[in-house]
């Protein structure tokens, strides 16, 4: 006998000018148009209320669109139901059942596709071999620790090898040490599987951790779309800028453009960098706390108005002449202290200008 | 991949809907048939041609009803479509119409020809006279009627309503068909039963003669001493028991949860009383202290030298006897209200200097206020509804419920002024009910949220301590003495004249006489305790069933409507019982839908009597479970009635068990509504206990009462014992914002 394995039967996830409306004027999706590549794990990140959630269950069927269409492979799913939608999706609560063992809720799926009984149990047997759950079959939901729940959500759904599978923010009701442990867990399943993954969030740590690309969200649509990388180190506007990573926003002047690359004032100090086709003028230049250098030769002139040790690096809060700048050093044996004048400069690579506005 | 559904060529549910029609139409009797049809006697008395038994199709096949022909066409037109495709428009229209046409038709001609042929004389001036008639549907038109309703459904469901759900569709047609048939189609008729005149025709006049009638609305009580209309009777003593219930339940209640008193579980017992007491047996017990040979009575008049009167029986001894009865109810609410306060909001006010009296007055009592109003109408409604405690002890003081029991019953029989009383007595409920809903829906002041609260509820302020001590003493000894006194009363030979004790009265009412054919029930109230028993049986089942999808509809699904869905569905709590009795009769007496003198139309008015209490028990345990359960399952591929059967009903089980046994105890105790639907074959228990004491039989009667209240305390006993086993191993589900 054939040990049965779980494979994955992938497919493309595409949004055509998706509206969805609720009440007759609250929109909380306006007018998307998305392109969920397969084999791919697209996060949806944004703040609660920007129609992240919206999206994934408009993917499920459990909402239906307003407006526009939606494909599952090269099928229009626009107006299906969940029940007939080849997708599955894994709840921030898990959603076990709980009066089933775990075994019966990972087969629970398979009956309603067609599978006989015996088969359906031997699937849901190394759906849980998958997810490292193997002999806790007979359990009840009741009985496992909150990752083993999570891991029985996730053996559940991918036992049915959906085209797409979804993930409504599953880390949220973990512990920080397991969050890390979990979600590399789950990236792994994905690209060993080839799956299709959308997967919600409003933590941009994870977002960064286990995307393949991340669509920035803001209300009802969206804001930017990229690799963890160019969102973080290329922000379009000052809300990507500040929801990816914590960012400081200067105002400054682009004195000079010269080959792409824009020389910039603030104050007395000047710094070169790509100027992403901006023209001579005010800009806003977005600036990671780790970014922000102290003492720097050259540096414009600001003070340090709070000083706060937290473990493994040294949080500064600094007075500039335009206002407050936060930045971050490793240096934790040799605080700077209160009330100190510094200069501020800015590291080589890492700040980017922005429009201004 | 998944098959679609909404791709498949097959559909069983549809098939089945259609056959089951064919076999309303082909093979059950058309009209209902005397004796019942599980009597089977139909079978070998002529049946498939004698038209008493005949289906519709051998009917037609001898040239017999023709205007039942057009039901064929609606029959058969859905087997062209049952292999389309649910995508095909023709599929859904060909459904739709068929359905809807037929199900029209077939109660078009239900009302339009009649026992007297046409029904309406407009009728026979169009299609000339008609020598024919008929009778009451029977079970193959039900069917018939069923195939069509469940057909239209499908019709809608394929047309994209609920995205195309066809069980959630299902549901919502088969719920609002059978509200509409036994709720809203028999208080209508009533309502036109208020205007008929005596020769058959409708006018206006003769309901403003009843409805203006100074025995309704009469003031003489305030003018010249004399007596004042039933009406203000009616609403002087719901709004007197109201007040005090409430009262009583806000002492109860804080003496449970803001007391240190150690008996508290005792106290918690107290709400078991109301439901397992018949609601006449108060009234029975307060006669054995009260009454004229009354214990407290002989008492008083031996030692003081006071002439015993009869004082009892009027507004004092109904007062009593409902407050009595309707103090745990207004406690079990108020409990719930007073425990939901957040201790958060009670500290925060301590941490802010306000010393325990100023945190009760100024937070604990604003926030239950909603609930105080709530008790209120509750006890308002349960007194205006309340027939056997005024049946028992109402003596001059006359109520609109026992009113309209003697306009039925009695030598007047004027149906037109029992409706016209029913109509009064249903406006002052579902005002009430109105007042509830949306005066105080708007404003319910919960304040304890999904996640745990770990403060602590503050002891009540010091000078609450006393008189909430005291009253709540008082009452409660005074509710344990009249509940010894009904035990003690059953024992008794002949209440204050023969103080003797006896089993007689058990005896005359259970013995049980052993010989050569088995065991002989020769006791007097063997015959209406199983026909109560069987009946409850039937109607706890069905009143849970409906009660869970109704409430399963309300917390799950949302669809155009579903405010006056939830509505429909609630009224029935406003009704009185007097009022499902008075409409019974007036609605169910003549054809399409004849039941009077059945036990069905019993089954039948318990369950709509008792729906909301199975709506009420699905939506609190619904709202338990996480949303997503169900979402999980949807997105794993079952429809919504199989994630309805495989995970909501498992999950509900304690629900379920809880509004079998409540509707079953309920059946057992009602009196109101009973009363007029009753016939020699079906009498229940509570309507012949009436009979005893109708016939100053009290000792019987109160025998018979105790015996009822021990055989519902073990069945809520039973019930206790079971929902606790079945809690173990459920996972508590904290609900996650998101």
């Amino acid at each position: 006998m054939v040990k049965p394995r779980i494979g994955g039967k992938a497919a493309p996830v595409s949004f055509r000018n998706v509206s969805k409306v609720y009440g007759g004027d609250v929109k909380a999706v306006d007018n998307v148009s998305l392109e969920v590549e397969t084999g791919k794990l697209f996060t949806l990140l944004g703040p609660s209320g920007c129609g992240k959630t919206t999206m994934l269950r408009m993917i499920a069927g459990l909402e239906m669109a307003t407006s526009g269409s939606i494909l599952i492979g090269d099928k229009d799913v626009t107006g299906l139901p969940a029940t007939d939608r080849d997708v599955s999706m894994v709840f921030q609560s898990y959603a076990l059942f709980p009066h089933m063992t775990v075994l019966q809720n990972v087969s629970y799926g398979l009956g309603f596709s067609g599978f006989k009984k015996a088969e359906a149990a031997e699937r849901a047997t190394a759906g849980l071999e998958l997810v490292g759950l193997s002999g806790y079959g007979d359990r009840l939901p009741s009985e496992l620790s909150g990752g083993q729940q999570q891991r029985v959500a996730v053996a559940r759904a991918l036992v049915l090898e959906p085209q797409v599978l979804l993930f409504d923010e599953p880390l949220s009701n973990l512990d920080a040490k397991l969050r890390r442990q979990v979600r590399e867990e789950i990236r792994e399943i994905q690209q060993t599987l080839g799956l299709t993954v959308v997967y919600v969030t409003h933590d941009q740590e994870e977002a960064l951790a286990v995307s393949d690309r991340i669509v920035v969200m803001r209300n009802a649509s969206i804001a930017q779309i990229g690799t963890p990388r160019e969102l973080y180190d290329a922000p379009v506007d000052r809300f990507v800028a500040d929801f990816i990573g914590e960012a400081n926003l200067l105002p400054c002047e682009i004195v000079d453009i010269r080959n792409d690359q824009a020389e910039i004032a603030i104050g007395p100090y000047r710094h070169v960098l790509a100027s992403r086709g901006l023209a001579r003028g005010p800009a806003t230049l977005a600036v990671r706390p780790s970014r922000v250098v102290l003492d720097a030769a050259g540096g414009f002139p600001a003070m340090v108005s709070k000083a706060t040790y937290v473990g493994s690096r040294m949080e500064y809060t600094i007075e500039a002449g335009f206002g407050p700048l936060f930045a971050v050093r490793e240096d934790v044996d040799d605080p700077l202290p209160v009330g100190r004048d510094v200069t501020v400069g800015l590291a080589p690579t890492g700040p980017v200008l922005l429009p201004r506005g | 991949m998944r098959p679609v559904a909404s791709e498949a060529t097959s559909h069983p549910v549809l098939i089945f809907w259609i056959a089951a029609g064919w076999v309303g139409f082909l093979i059950l009797p058309w009209y209902g048939i005397e004796g019942g049809i599980f009597s089977l006697e139909w079978l070998v008395e002529g049946y498939p041609f004698d038209t008493d038994f005949a289906p519709a199709a051998f009917l037609i096949g001898q040239g017999e009803k023709l205007w039942l022909v057009p039901l064929i066409p609606p029959l058969i037109a859905p087997w062209f479509v049952a292999r389309r495709p649910k995508t095909d428009p023709l599929y859904a229209k060909v459904l739709i119409l068929s359905g809807a046409f037929g199900f029209g038709w077939l109660i078009a001609q239900g009302f339009g020809i009649g026992i007297r042929g046409w029904s309406f004389g407009w009728l026979g001036a169009l299609f000339g006279p008609l020598d024919d008639r008929q009778f009451g549907m029977g079970y193959g038109a039900m069917l018939l009627a069923a195939s069509f309703l469940f057909v239209f459904t499908q019709g809608i469901a394929a047309r994209g309503a609920i995205n195309g759900d066809v069980f959630v569709v299902s549901a919502i047609g088969g719920v609002i068909a059978i509200v509409a048939t036994f709720v809203f189609f028999p208080i209508a008729k009533m309502l036109t039963a208020a205007f008929v005149t005596e020769d058959g025709g409708y006018s206006f006049g003769i309901f403003a003669g009843k409805f203006f009638d100074d025995r309704l609305w009469g003031l003489d009580c305030l003018i010249t001493g004399g007596r004042c209309g039933v009406a203000w009777n009616s609403l002087f003593l719901a709004i007197l028991v109201g007040v005090l219930t409430t009262a009583l339940g806000l002492v109860f209640a804080l003496v449970v949860t803001r007391s240190g008193f150690r008996y508290k579980r005792l106290v918690r017992a107290l709400t078991v009383l109301p439901i397992i007491t018949p609601p006449f047996v108060i009234g029975l017990a307060l006669i054995l202290l009260f009454g004229l040979s009354g214990t407290v009575t002989v008492f008083v008049a031996d030692v003081f030298g006071v002439q015993p009167t009869r004082w009892l029986y009027g507004l004092p001894g109904i007062l009593i006897a409902q407050v009595l009865a309707f103090t745990p109810i207004a406690f079990l609410v108020l409990i719930g209200v007073v425990e939901g306060v957040s201790p958060s909001m009670e500290e925060a006010a301590q941490t802010l200097r306000a010393n325990r009296w100023q945190v009760f007055r100024t937070v604990t009592l604003p926030l239950i206020r909603p609930g105080l109003a709530n008790a209120f109408l509750l006890g308002f409604i349960e007194s205006m509804a309340d027939f056997g405690n005024p049946l028992v002890l109402g003596g001059n003081y006359d109520v609109l419920s026992t009113e309209i029991f003697f306009a039925i019953v009695g030598a007047q029989y004027d149906q037109g002024r029992a409706a016209v009383l029913a109509l009064v007595l249903l406006g002052f409920t579902l005002g009430a009910f109105y007042a509830q809903r949306f005066w105080l829906g708007k404003k319910s002041y919960t304040t304890v949220s999904g996640k745990g609260d770990a403060g602590v509820h503050p002891l009540m302020p010091r000078r609450l301590n006393i008189p909430v001590y005291a009253i709540a003493g008082f009452w409660g000894t005074f509710t344990i003495v009249v509940y010894g006194m009904i035990l003690y009363g059953s024992v008794v030979e002949l209440w204050g004249v023969n103080n003797t004790l006896t089993f007689k009265h058990y005896v005359t009412a259970f013995s049980v006489r052993l010989d050569a054919e088995g065991i002989r029930w020769t006791g007097s109230a063997w015959d209406s305790f199983w026909t109560t028993i069987k009946i409850s049986a039937i109607a706890a089942p069905l009143t849970a069933a409906v009660g869970l999808v109704t409430a399963y509809l309300l917390t799950r699904q949302t669809f155009a409507g579903k405010n006056a869905f939830e509505f429909g569905t609630m009224l029935s709590f406003a009704i009185p019982g007097t009022v499902i009795g008075v409409s019974y009769i007036l609605a169910f007496n003549v054809p399409p839908i004849e039941l009077t003198g059945t036990g069905l139309i019993l089954v039948i008015s318990f369950i709509f009597r008792n729906m909301p209490v199975g709506v009420r028990a699905g939506i609190a345990s619904m709202s338990q479970l996480d949303k997503s359960l169900d979402e999980s399952s949807l997105t794993l591929g079952a429809n919504s009635w199989q994630t309805f059967r495989k995970v909501i009903l498992p999950l509900l089980r304690p629900a379920i068990l809880a509004a079998l046994v409540y509707s079953f105890v309920r059946a057992m105790t009602a009196i109101s509504a009973v009363i007029f639907l009753v016939s020699a074959q079906y009498d229940m228990a509570t309507s012949y206990i009436i009979g005893r004491v109708e016939n100053n039989d009290y000792g019987l009667a109160i025998a018979y009462s105790t015996a009822l209240i021990f055989v519902m305390l073990g069945a809520v006993g039973l019930l206790q014992l079971l929902v606790g086993k079945t809690r173990i191993g459920r996972r508590t589900h904290v609900k996650v914002g998101g």
